[in-house]
């Protein structure tokens, strides 16, 4: 049950496996509101298969997932969405074939079935939330370009502001940073940290400067459970730790 | 209709074997298109034209035999051949048409049913219109009698035979040796496959063709059960894409299942409620099926 | 003239449509004789189905091979009906039972089958064809798209379909008129179908309703549904991790292409005066598809000129030179796929610019003009089918104004 603080995910006794394969195994994990928690650990430790489970991709074997009190486990992807959690995906994965503009749009929290999308006008409302948003993460002046002709890093933006537009209360992206360069890793700290702002962030990273640079906790991961798990400065001295991540 | 339960045991033994003789063409054509989808995700709707390719070559290779007076010994000559021809015409037709719309599955569709209709035309302008037989052989005829109310035919016996001897050659293939290794490994990442050194888009081409040379065993086999007309293609097409859709392309195990399952089952329903009904509840049976494990019975769970 | 225009909204040209509607309601009617005009309608009937399928297969990325499922039950929804009144009692008094079809008869039912009676009403049969194919669309879609049945799998099912219907209808002789359908259709309502006054006013009906079918499809396109299942055909996942559920708007336009295929086979009906299973099964099904394939996927228009050019074709050439003709129907399978993805349509893109161009003499880019529409042939490859076509139609289509 809810404990006194404001725990926007509760995490409990996580289990997946595939074809035996435990990927997850046991793995408790609880997130406050507003936090930012970036999760690291060696390839293959279960990283991206636990944030498939919280949005829906992938279904546990066993163990709950509480966001805000819902149970979801049982939910699928889109109702997950609704509930308010968003997800970044490693390779960029915007609309391609629509504009910036378009794609923003499209992500706007409302008129998500089928009557909702056939009545559908465009308000003003939306046209300047969808301004506000491209202004955040500095896509301003590309709103009437094709998503395609984007750069790598413009497009890890526009994705990032097709979940911001969601207004999620939990945020959660997987290697955000890979593939930009060091100007674009330093701008999309500052619009990580702008963002945390009045929500909980998961951050899935591999770049340690990086993760020093936005996280709040940080939370290791090995085989699929925990190994450790506190302030960048503790995990970082933490002898289990380095043993599982020499070279990092 | 009063049967006693001895009776109903030799219908149901009868009747499931006449299952049998379909099973086994089912099977043939259900591998051979299995490890094309399974290999290059690619659904042939012509294939049930290469099966007409071997039917036809086994009947050529009858005339031929009649007359020359080789008729008992034709049928291993008229199987070898349907193999080959039909392979060797699925090497052409993978190198000209299908490698050209590879990420395009559903095009890949069409393209092959217009192929399919080319090929019937061209059975119909070479063969004629007319349904035709090759010779039985006389070793094939009359049937074998295990207990006197049960009579299995000997030719559908012959076929069984040929059916485990193809599928056990498949299995070899695949799952022994080093070119099955190299279709396997192609299936699983062609990337990293190319980055070895392997053949990929040699790999593709004689997949395809050995899936169509089984056709043309198939095709030969059906000659045994059946007359072939130009189109005689289109009998068996949609149960073989349903048959490898419900056992889960990836798996020789699941594609068996899957042809038993759906050839007795028919054969079975055949006997209580005639042709047509058995066939639409068969059908209907398997979608069903397919609805509550999309998958088909036996696919492997990968992570995506 | 406004509100229309705001119905198009600013994507698409009017002038496309213009074009057809001057053709299919005035200079065809002018310029061919009753029975070619009869053949046209017939065509025009074949057209409902396609521009279903440039919804369903071009924007929704989803191939159905047994369209003509749906358009066998409207078809057949309309020939009960009309059936019906063709056996009245009178007509039928040399029959052993009379007031039921002479099928019946012949089959030694003795009366009418439950499921025949309420197609007495023509309000109830209007209501069927477009509610049960609506209907057939709901059930299958919702088993298939909600377990995430797609692509491949989904075509040879719905080819399985048509393939059950078809053994079904042709089996129950008794009930359905069995291979050969239900014929003799004479009159609606006390009015003669079969008169040439007649036939000129179905000719119009089914036109005028094609034009609205199309209608009904560029409002669904040009507004956020369009957009979404442009986005659905690139990444279905982002659509879904975007907070919509898939498949509820892949089984909308599932029903809307099998709602538009009822009507077409109604019309059908209507016009041809019979309606059998020779329309129904895999074969019609995929001839369906190859009329907007021709067409051009992605072309609500193009749709209508692809049926009216391979329909045509086929009636010229089978009665010719059957043999050339399967050869041709099997090359214009390939070539499309190969050669043409974006049909009739793409290449009027392309070629029928540059007349445009020199007849309106100078033409700066639009502002959304940024894409070069993406030439067709083998040597593309794109990531997810068909988004590469989508984008460069969808850029097409913005500038043609």
């Amino acid at each position: 049950m809810m404990s006194g603080t404001d725990l926007v995910l509760a995490v409990e006794d996580l289990t997946v496996s595939f074809d035996g394969f435990k990927a997850v195994e046991g793995l408790n994990m609880y997130v406050d509101q507003d936090e930012l928690r970036v999760v690291i650990g060696p390839n293959g430790a279960g990283k991206t298969t636990l944030l498939d489970m919280i949005c829906g991709r992938t279904k546990p074997t066993a163990g709950s997932i509480r966001f805000k009190g819902k149970e979801l486990t049982r939910m699928s992807e889109h109702a997950i969405v609704r509930t308010g959690v968003g997800r970044k995906f490693q390779n960029p994965s915007i609309y391609e074939n629509l504009t910036v503009f378009e794609n923003l749009e499209l992500s706007y929290p409302e008129s998500r079935g089928v009557w909702g999308c056939l009545a559908f006008r465009r308000k003003p409302e939306l046209v300047g939330r969808v301004h506000e948003i491209a202004e955040t993460i500095l896509l301003q002046d590309r709103l009437e370009m094709e998503a395609g002709l984007l750069s790598h890093g413009q497009k890890q933006w526009l994705e990032i502001g097709m979940l911001l537009i969601q207004k999620p209360e939990l945020l959660m992206l997987d290697e955000p940073v890979a593939g930009m360069s060091v100007r674009e890793r330093e701008q999309t700290a500052e619009l990580l940290r702008h963002i945390c702002k009045g929500r909980s962030v998961i951050v899935i990273e591999h770049d340690m400067d990086f993760v020093e640079r936005i996280a709040h906790k940080v939370t290791v991961l090995h085989q699929g459970k925990v190994l450790a798990e506190g302030s960048m400065n503790r995990v970082k001295n933490d002898p289990r730790v380095i043993e599982v991540y020499i070279g990092h | 209709m009063d049967y006693s339960l001895q009776d109903l045991g030799s219908i149901l033994a009868m009747q499931g074997f006449a299952g049998v003789s379909l099973f086994s063409v089912l099977l043939l054509m259900a591998l051979g298109l299995a490890i094309i989808y399974g290999q290059m995700g690619v659904i042939n709707m012509a294939h049930g034209e290469f099966m007409v390719i071997g039917a036809y070559t086994s009947f050529w290779i009858s005339q031929i035999a009649v007359a020359h007076g080789f008729e008992d010994y034709y049928f291993f000559v008229a199987i070898l051949a349907s193999f080959l021809i039909a392979g060797g015409i699925g090497y052409l037709v993978e190198w000209s048409l299908i490698r050209h719309l590879y990420r395009r599955p559903l095009d890949t569709l069409l393209a092959t049913w217009g192929l399919a209709l080319i090929m019937q035309q061209i059975f119909r302008s070479t063969f004629g219109a007319r349904e035709v037989s090759p010779v039985t052989p006389s070793w094939l005829l009359g049937s074998w009698q295990p207990v006197p109310s049960v009579d299995i035919p000997l030719n559908g016996l012959f076929i069984m035979g040929l059916t485990i001897v193809v599928t056990l050659a498949v299995f070899v293939l695949m799952f022994r040796s080093r070119w099955g290794l190299r279709v396997r490994a192609t299936t699983q990442n062609r990337m990293m496959s190319n980055a070895i050194g392997i053949n990929t888009t040699m790999v593709d081409r004689l997949t395809f063709a050995v899936g169509c040379g089984i056709a043309g065993i198939a095709g030969a086999a059906f000659t045994t059960i059946s007359s072939t007309g130009p189109t005689s293609g289109q009998l068996y097409i949609v149960d073989t894409f349903l048959v490898v859709v419900f056992g889960g392309a990836a798996s020789l195990f699941g594609t068996i299942a899957s042809a038993f399952g759906i050839a007795q089952g028919q054969s079975i329903l055949e006997f209580f409620m005639g042709g047509s009904m058995a066939k639409v509840i068969t059908l209907l049976l398997v979608i069903a099926i397919l609805m509550l494990r999309p998958e088909g019975l036996f696919a492997s769970k990968i992570r995506k | 003239m406004n509100g229309l225009m705001e119905l198009f909204g600013r994507r698409s040209g009017i002038v496309p449509l213009l074009i057809l509607a001057a053709l299919i309601l005035v200079v065809l009617p002018l310029v061919l004789e009753p029975f070619r005009l009869n053949l046209v309608g017939k065509y025009l009937s074949f057209a409902f189905v396609a521009v279903g399928l440039v919804l369903l297969w071009g924007y929704g990325g989803v191939l159905s091979l047994g369209q003509g499922v749906f358009f066998g039950l409207g078809g057949y929804a309309m020939a009960m009906f009309l059936k019906l009144e063709a056996s009245d009692p009178e007509s039928t008094a040399i029959q052993t039972t009379p007031g039921i079809p002479d099928f019946m008869d012949w089959n030694q039912l003795t009366e009418l089958p439950l499921f025949w009676v309420p197609f007495q009403s023509l309000t109830f049969a209007l209501i069927a064809i477009v509610v049960v194919p609506a209907v057939f669309a709901w059930i299958i879609g919702t088993a298939m798209f909600k377990r995430r049945v797609g692509g491949v799998y989904f075509a040879i099912i719905t080819q399985a379909v048509a393939l059950i219907l078809t053994i079904l209808i042709v089996g129950q002789q008794g009930l359905t008129g069995g291979i050969n359908g239900i014929t003799d259709l004479r009159t609606l309502k006390g009015w003669d179908i079969r008169t040439e006054q007649a036939q000129y006013v179905l000719y119009y009906v089914c036109s005028i309703l094609l034009i609205g079918s199309i209608l009904v499809g560029k409002f669904v396109l040009d507004g956020k549904l369009g957009r979404l299942l442009l986005a659905m055909r690139d990444k279905e996942d982002r659509v879904r991790f975007s907070g919509y559920d898939v498949a509820d708007f892949k089984i909308f336009v599932f029903c809307l292409a099998a709602v538009m295929s009822g009507v077409g086979g109604a019309m059908f009906t209507l016009q041809v005066g019979f309606m059998s299973p020779s329309f129904v099964g895999i074969v019609p099904s995929i001839e369906f598809v190859i009329f907007a394939a021709v067409g051009g996927r992605f072309s609500l228009i193009g749709a209508v000129y692809g049926a009216l050019v391979v329909s045509w074709g086929k009636t010229m050439f089978s009665e010719a030179y059957p043999e050339l003709w399967l050869f041709l129907m099997g090359a214009l399978f390939i070539s499309v796929v190969m050669f043409f993805p974006k049909g009739l349509a793409g290449l009027w893109e392309t070629h029928g610019r540059r007349l445009r161009n020199i007849l309106s003499r100078s033409k700066a880019p639009s502002p959304g003009q940024l894409v070069a529409p993406v030439p067709p042939g083998p040597e593309r490859v794109s990531g997810s089918e068909g988004a590469a076509l989508a984008r460069g139609a969808v850029m097409a289509e913005r500038r043609s104004e």
